[in-house]
């Protein structure tokens, strides 16, 4: 199984690879007195062309904030999102190129996340995502790996946020949810039957923007497991990570 | 001289003070006059006209088969191959997913000893998975013969996975660092060194071990 799936991300990779030559030309016209063409997508690289006023420029492909352009003349290079934003479109329009900004923070839909921390003692990896229905209440949804000295196991779940102040730099956030959970004791121990039960949390947390697509999110979640033995099992889950919003 | 001076920029300030009321008093009646000869005959229908973000296709992803090798703490060390993905979320920053296998050979103590076998065929499965973080620290040029300049980083990575190994999985910290060379529009090569650290307690009393790979891919963007 896991060759198959270690192939097919093989494939995936090269079928990536094939170039897509169909689609129209994008074309600016410069409007500044110059703009500058970097020898690769960063600003440590360095600046090799410029390109005057009035010439048309054609947009080929865009690698985080940098954009690879081509003129008539086939001087290749790249050029910042911020710089393209001072030429014009061949219609004499202005030019906005897709991409992160400001108001990104309170308007985005979608966020996706890792997170690490502590449940009951055992390790998570958690990988999270959440789909804004507003710009305070959010749908979320993860899936967490944990893996202590005695059990290993999974926690999926889903459930509702809601953030108070979003247009905070640092923002406070409640949570509740539901999932199930899967444990698989060691088998050096005695007990070693898997379980999985159902189980419903509850959260409280703080959000901080680091920047237009960056959030650092650490969370606290107190996790009750609905066993069929006589007692309910509590657990307290800790979480901090990652999340990049679009 | 200074006298004169200060005679004339006196001068200056003071005629300025009697001429401004006057400006100021024309420029009023203009305005007065204006409004009522001439009511607004046109009314502005210029729309806002909303500035449609162009897209120019994005490749952020990288995604690529690697091939290396690993030295599995106490069982030698073993070809790993797999594959990984990362976003390019700015030009410093990424996201990296690993998936990678291999298979551990036998402690010193199983060849000496011969016959004993400490783990089943199985079970000296290495797999491991790892979500990290990376930076491009040192981006820059590098240049191939004479004629040749290649965008490349240096990057390092941290990142948190699990490993299986030893029919347990293990809670494992992979600290990373290597070079990316931009060979073509499309084509990345990598090097790559990576620890993988996770505690185990299989040779008896537990420890944190360092498997520490070396590994060659290729990636291409999209």
């Amino acid at each position: 199984m896991r060759r198959y799936v270690i192939a097919l991300c093989l494939l995936l990779g090269w079928l990536a690879a094939v170039p897509a030559s169909a689609r129209a030309p994008i074309e600016v016209v410069v409007k500044d007195p110059y703009i500058d063409l970097h020898t690769g997508p960063g600003r440590g690289f360095p600046v090799t062309v410029s390109i005057e006023r009035g010439v048309t420029i054609e947009l080929i492909r865009q690698r985080t904030d940098w954009i690879e352009v081509r003129t008539a003349r086939g001087q290749k290079g790249w050029v910042n999102r911020s710089q393209l934003e001072d030429t014009l479109t061949t219609d004499g329009e202005p030019v906005k190129v897709a991409g992160p900004t400001p108001e990104a923070r309170t308007e985005h839909k979608w966020e996706i996340g890792v997170a690490t921390g502590q449940l009951s003692g055992a390790e998570v990896i958690s990988l999270n995502g959440a789909y804004a229905l507003t710009d305070t209440l959010l749908v979320r949804a993860d899936v967490s790996q944990f893996l202590g000295s005695s059990s290993n196991g999974w926690i999926g779940t889903v459930g509702l946020a809601h953030v108070f102040m979003p247009q905070w730099r640092i923002s406070p956030f409640i949570g509740v949810g539901g999932g199930i959970l899967h444990v698989s004791p060691k088998a050096t121990l005695v007990d070693t039957q898997d379980r999985t039960d159902t189980a419903a949390y509850g959260a409280l947390g703080f959000r901080g923007f680091l920047s237009d697509r960056f959030l650092l999110q650490a969370e606290y979640r107190s996790i009750v497991v609905f066993t069929d033995r006589d007692d309910n099992e509590e657990n307290d889950e800790w979480l901090v990570g990652f999340t990049y919003f679009f | 001289m200074a006298r004169r001076l200060h005679l004339f920029l006196l001068s200056v300030v003071a005629g300025c003070g009697f001429a401004a009321p006057g400006v100021h008093a024309q420029s009023q009646a203009e305005a007065v006059g204006g409004t009522e000869q001439t009511p607004q005959v046109v009314e502005p229908e210029v729309e806002r006209r909303e500035v449609k973000p162009i897209k120019v296709p994005t490749e952020n992803f990288e995604i690529g088969p690697f091939v290396g090798t690993i030295g599995i703490e106490d069982f030698g060390s073993s070809l790993v191959y797999g594959s990984r993905l990362a976003y390019h979320f700015t030009e410093d920053l990424f996201a990296e997913a690993v998936v990678g296998t291999a298979k551990a050979g036998k402690t010193s103590y199983e060849d000496l000893s011969g016959a004993a076998q400490l783990l089943t065929d199985k079970q000296r499965q290495f797999t491991y998975y790892d979500i990290a973080a990376g930076w491009n620290v040192l981006p820059g040029e590098v240049f191939f013969g004479h004629k040749r300049a290649m965008p490349a980083a240096v990057y390092t990575t941290l990142g948190v996975g699990s490993t299986r190994f030893a029919g347990d999985d293990h809670f494992t910290v992979a600290l990373g660092a290597g070079l990316r060379l931009i060979v073509n529009d499309w084509l990345a090569l990598h090097v790559d060194a990576r620890d993988h650290m996770f505690k185990t307690d299989l040779l008896g009393k537990e420890k944190l071990t360092q498997n520490l790979e070396f590994t060659l891919s290729a990636t291409a963007f999209f």
